[in-house]
């Protein structure tokens, strides 16, 4: 499967088998979703099962919460994580602290899916990577997944969560792997063993980490389509660094973090958000607080620029692999 | 040709500090109520109701009188009388630095009562901050409700929320949160819900006229158009959000209820200070959402007799005596002096019955006291992580152990 394949594969094995999972959003229902995602589940579960919205993020997001509140499991579409920001309040004033400030009496089990990220020429309002935002409130878990196999895994886990959780689709991997060389041949999933994805029933827990490859020399964090940039950056550093594919960003798998950083003593921190207050300066931030006796060099962070994302300039902002080779070979000279 | 310069408007109150109050701006006739279709009338031929007014008390023969039974409007009449006292009496407390914080719905106390006795207790309420008298109705524990207030070591909610932002889902009663309008369209959905599971339980959402402004009203009344909601969407209208009047939130132009038309749903605007309108109006717009004809906007046409809040101080933007000018009265007046008209009640039992809810009220306070009222007594600092998300996560715990608990 590809990773919409994996995707549409979780949403039809929850609404097989827990009547409380609704599917919804804009253009999610007859059509099958803009991304496909959500094809054919319409017509294999039904209208009332998975539908389509009005163009209102807000009363997207309002609506899930009341029915999560009710006791279902909605998991609710936002076409681009571009355009969830009107949806901002429900989901942090709301959605995040309903739990607490009911003292436990009222909860929101709902799933919000939104593809993210760039290397599309998207421009501004189709590339944008909003995790950060999201990571520094509190009462919310955020997922992003870099293969199928875990895309599916990790979206039926979020499903069965009873927080909410936000979960990203790096669009740029739906039909393949990118490993940010943008003039060579598309690939697609076919083959690849990230790819074999089960039919039925099958969870990925979030809050942990992958380490996707051994290394001994330093450490590279990164998340969604960052994990096939990193490994092309990686081989052509020749660095032997560990790659760690988070997948959670919240809850973060702090113990596999620290862990590999303490065994490299370098880490490299990779994200397509810009980068002043993006993701990458928590983890920069953990990594120095808890590793800070065994780092051999400052933590590097390679990061989209601090500009709204460009058009024309795709490859210029896109942290390709070419930035993370720098970064890795810069951590080293230090030895 | 020249053309002639443009020019802002800006609406104004008719009435400032010192100046006579005046409401000539609201057109309804007092002598006059609005006429009462059956509930299962479509939509097209109710349009005229949003701009009528649904009136009981005071007009002869009106087709909503709900002909209650007298025990029902006492039970009501008493959960009014329970609401301004409890207000009255915690209003004081804040000046007594017992409480951090209050707010009173003083004129207002007839809408959550009867909506909360007209509906049924397995249907759910989406509250804002001013109908803490659908509590009271359905017999919160009072002792409870002070805890709450005081976020003594008993508070409900752990000392984490503002005092009246109560949460009490065994009442039907949602969580309160202080921003506005935001679970409105949660209403929506909880409703949404409700017909998915062919259930037969509805909601009810309020909004003030103030919040008909954020976008989530908007939201809210396209989805619960759309899918046809069993829900009941209600507006408050208490000519004053904080120190801005209802025109600002556009009831210069248009009834808050005739926002309805545009959705394609049923609207109502009725007297808010009419404990047996507001029952009527209730029902009727449950029938509709229990026979899966769709949801209803309910605009109460009302008057915030206090302040917005124990910050606020309203003689600085409003005529100090401008509520003993409104021409809706007194709920608890208008109730009670129809109850003694009709000879189911007496001025002495009035007495008697408010010198019992004195003293109730005073025990209650007096218990609550015992645990500690704010500042004196609080829950265990370690409920400040709890519920954070169902299961603590590693920062939570790290937290905790920093904080030494």
């Amino acid at each position: 499967m590809n990773m919409i394949q994996a995707l549409n594969s979780a949403l039809d094995v929850k609404l097989a088998d827990d009547p409380r999972t609704l599917v919804f959003g804009e253009d999610v229902g007859y059509f099958g979703g803009v991304f496909r995602v959500t094809e054919g589940l319409q017509a294999k579960h039904g209208t009332k099962r998975c539908f389509d919205t009005p163009l209102s993020e807000g009363g997207i997001i309002a609506t899930a919460i009341g029915m999560g509140v009710y006791g279902l499991r909605p998991v609710a579409e936002i076409q681009f994580a571009d355009y969830i920001l009107p949806a901002f309040d429900q989901i942090v004033s709301e959605a995040a602290r309903l739990r607490y400030r009911s003292g436990g009496e009222f909860w929101a089990p709902i799933t919000i899916r939104s593809p993210y990220g760039g290397g599309i020429f998207g421009g501004q309002t189709h590339s944008q990577s909003p995790e950060a935002l999201f990571a520094h409130v509190v009462g919310i878990k955020t997922v992003i997944p870099s293969t199928p196999y875990d895309a599916k895994g990790l979206l039926i886990a979020a499903i069965e969560e009873d927080d909410p959780v936000i979960f990203f689709e790096p669009k740029r991997l739906y039909n393949g792997p990118f490993d940010g060389r943008h003039d060579q041949a598309l690939r697609t999933w076919a083959g690849l063993p990230e790819a074999e994805v089960p039919e039925g029933h099958y969870k990925i827990p979030l809050g942990k980490a992958a380490v996707v490859r051994e290394g001994a020399e330093a450490t590279v964090l990164a998340y969604g389509t960052m994990v096939h940039v990193a490994k092309a950056g990686i081989a052509d550093s020749g660095v032997d660094a560990e790659l760690i594919d988070l997948r959670s960003i919240v809850p973060l798998d702090i113990e596999t973090v620290t862990a590999s950083v303490q065994k490299t003593g370098r880490c490299v921190i990779l994200h397509e958000a810009s980068r002043f207050g993006g993701y990458g300066a928590e983890l920069s931030a953990l990594v120095q607080e808890r590793c800070f006796w065994m780092l051999k060099s400052p933590i590097e962070r390679v990061c989209g620029w601090d500009t709204p994302y460009p058009h024309a300039f795709e490859w210029d902002y896109f942290p390709g692999p070419a930035r993370l080779a720098r970064a890795l070979l810069k951590v080293m000279e230090n030895s | 040709m020249k053309k002639p310069p443009l020019s802002l408007y800006i609406p104004q109150p008719p009435a400032r500090p010192g100046d006579k109050a005046r409401f000539d701006h609201l057109s309804f006739d007092l002598g006059a109520a609005a006429r009462m279709p059956d509930w299962r009338t479509p939509e097209t031929e109710l349009r005229d109701l949003p701009y009528g007014l649904v009136r009981v008390l005071g007009v002869e023969g009106s087709a909503w009188d709900p002909h209650l039974a007298p025990e029902v409007m006492r039970k009501g009449l008493r959960a009014m009388v329970q609401t301004r006292l409890f207000e009255d009496r915690f209003f004081r407390a804040h000046r007594q630095g017992k409480v951090s914080f209050f707010m009173k719905s003083t004129g207002e106390e007839a809408i959550g009562v009867a909506q909360s006795m007209a509906l049924e207790p397995s249907d759910m309420c989406f509250p804002t901050y001013r109908v803490q008298g659908w509590l009271l109705a359905r017999g919160y524990p009072l002792e409870k409700m002070i805890n709450q207030l005081y976020s003594n070591e008993r508070d409900p909610l752990h000392g984490r929320q503002l005092p009246v932002l109560y949460s009490a889902r065994d009442y039907g009663f949602y969580s309160l949160s202080g921003n506005l309008g935001s679970r409105f369209g949660h209403a929506v959905g909880w409703a949404m819900a409700s017909a998915y599971s062919g259930d037969t339980r509805i909601a009810l959402g309020y909004v003030g006229e103030g919040t008909t402004a954020e976008g989530a009203f908007h939201e809210a009344l396209t989805f619960a158009s759309v899918y046809r909601a069993p829900v009941i969407l209600a507006v408050t209208n208490n000519q004053w959000a904080i120190s801005t009047f209802a025109g600002v939130a556009g009831a210069e132009r248009t009834t808050f209820a005739a926002k309805a038309l545009a959705y394609g749903i049923p609207g109502l605007r009725v007297d808010g200070n009419d404990f047996l309108a507001i029952w009527s109006a209730t029902c009727w717009a449950a029938s509709r959402a229990r026979a899966n004809l769709g949801p209803t906007l309910i605009e109460f046409v009302t008057y915030r007799v206090a302040g917005h809040s124990t910050s606020d101080d309203p003689t600085r933007y409003r005529p100090k005596d401008e509520g003993e000018h409104w021409p809706l009265g007194d709920p608890v007046e208008r109730l009670k002096d129809h109850l003694i008209a009709a000879g189911h009640w007496t001025a002495e039992r009035q007495e008697q019955m408010e010198a019992e809810l004195f003293d109730e009220l005073r025990e209650a306070q007096k218990a609550a006291e015992m645990v500690g009222s704010f500042g004196k007594s609080k829950p265990p600092v370690s409920e400040m992580f709890n519920d954070v998300f169902k299961d603590p996560d590693w920062r939570v715990t790290e937290q905790r152990r920093e904080l030494g608990i």
